[in-house]
């Protein structure tokens, strides 16, 4: 996908996601927490089976920004360090993608607190 | 005595199901999937932005488009915009990366007051610790299955 419709895909997709988690929370007894955990391990899944690529590559940041991207980027960087340190990779790799997330969210996070009250 | 309060309770179940308001599902996934979308969407501009202006290649951009959306959400949550967004948008806020980093922030804030280590340092990943812990236990797990049908 280029050009513009590449922006169609990322809203559409997306948006599809969110709504898969919006059903999840609605129409089962699962609390906000267990659709994220579930999403995650999804997109984990998704991946191992070799799917998620061609979702990102189709969809762009459609794919890469909703939580089940997590997932794969974690599958994908334990992969990643298989093929230089064999299966020991599975441990050192596996936060070699979502370092930018997670570094981003605990940084972010705090400086937040840091520098704003909570309200209401 | 505990049979019949457990025929009552289901009793009081069955009661209770016939009062709860349905929850309007159909409005609540039309929400979610235009401000998820919408969120994507943004994600994809910023993307873009960076593949013209840094000359990145679209995979290499990710990593940064995540980190600039998450900025963006604890500065939001920081500013308390992000929860009332939350509260009208549903999943469509919460499933986007921006929404785990809307719960670490808002964690934060909401313990500051116990102090900066055992408050916001110990709370922070209170929502999204499972995330982190099943994700990495998932991913553990299709890795070796991988890795086992490559190499094994």
């Amino acid at each position: 996908m280029t050009g513009i419709w590449l922006f169609v895909s990322a809203f559409i997709v997306g948006g599809l996601i969110c709504v898969v988690g919006q059903l999840l929370m609605d129409l089962t007894k699962l609390t906000p927490a267990h659709v994220m955990t579930a999403l995650v391990v999804a997109g984990a899944i998704l991946d191992g089976l070799g799917w998620y690529d061609p979702l990102i590559k189709f969809a762009g940041a459609g794919a890469t920004v909703p939580i089940t991207s997590f997932g794969n980027a974690l599958v994908h960087g334990a992969l990643a360090e298989t093929k230089q340190y064999g299966v020991l990779g599975l441990i050192t790799g596996i936060f070699e993608v979502t370092s930018a997330g997670i570094s981003a969210a605990i940084i972010f996070g705090f400086l937040a607190a840091l520098f704003f009250r909570a309200r209401g | 005595m505990s049979v019949k309060t457990g025929v009552d309770q289901k009793r009081y179940q069955v009661f209770l199901k016939g009062r709860q308001p349905a929850r309007p599902w159909f409005r609540n996934a039309v929400r979610a999937f235009f401000t998820g979308g919408a969120t994507c969407l943004l994600g994809q501009g910023i993307q873009e932005l960076i593949v013209h202006y840094y000359h990145f290649s679209e995979k290499e951009a990710g990593n940064p488009t995540v980190a600039i959306l998450i900025m963006l959400s604890a500065l939001l949550t920081g500013l308390g915009v992000y929860d009332k967004f939350g509260q009208w948008a549903g999943a469509g806020s919460a499933v986007p990366v921006t929404g785990f980093a809307n719960s670490i922030a808002s964690a934060a804030l909401e313990h500051k007051t116990e102090g900066y280590v055992a408050g916001v340092g110990s709370n922070m990943f209170k929502v999204a610790g499972p995330v982190i812990v099943y994700g990495v236990v998932a991913a553990f797990a299709v890795g070796l299955v991988r890795y086992l049908l490559t190499h094994g």
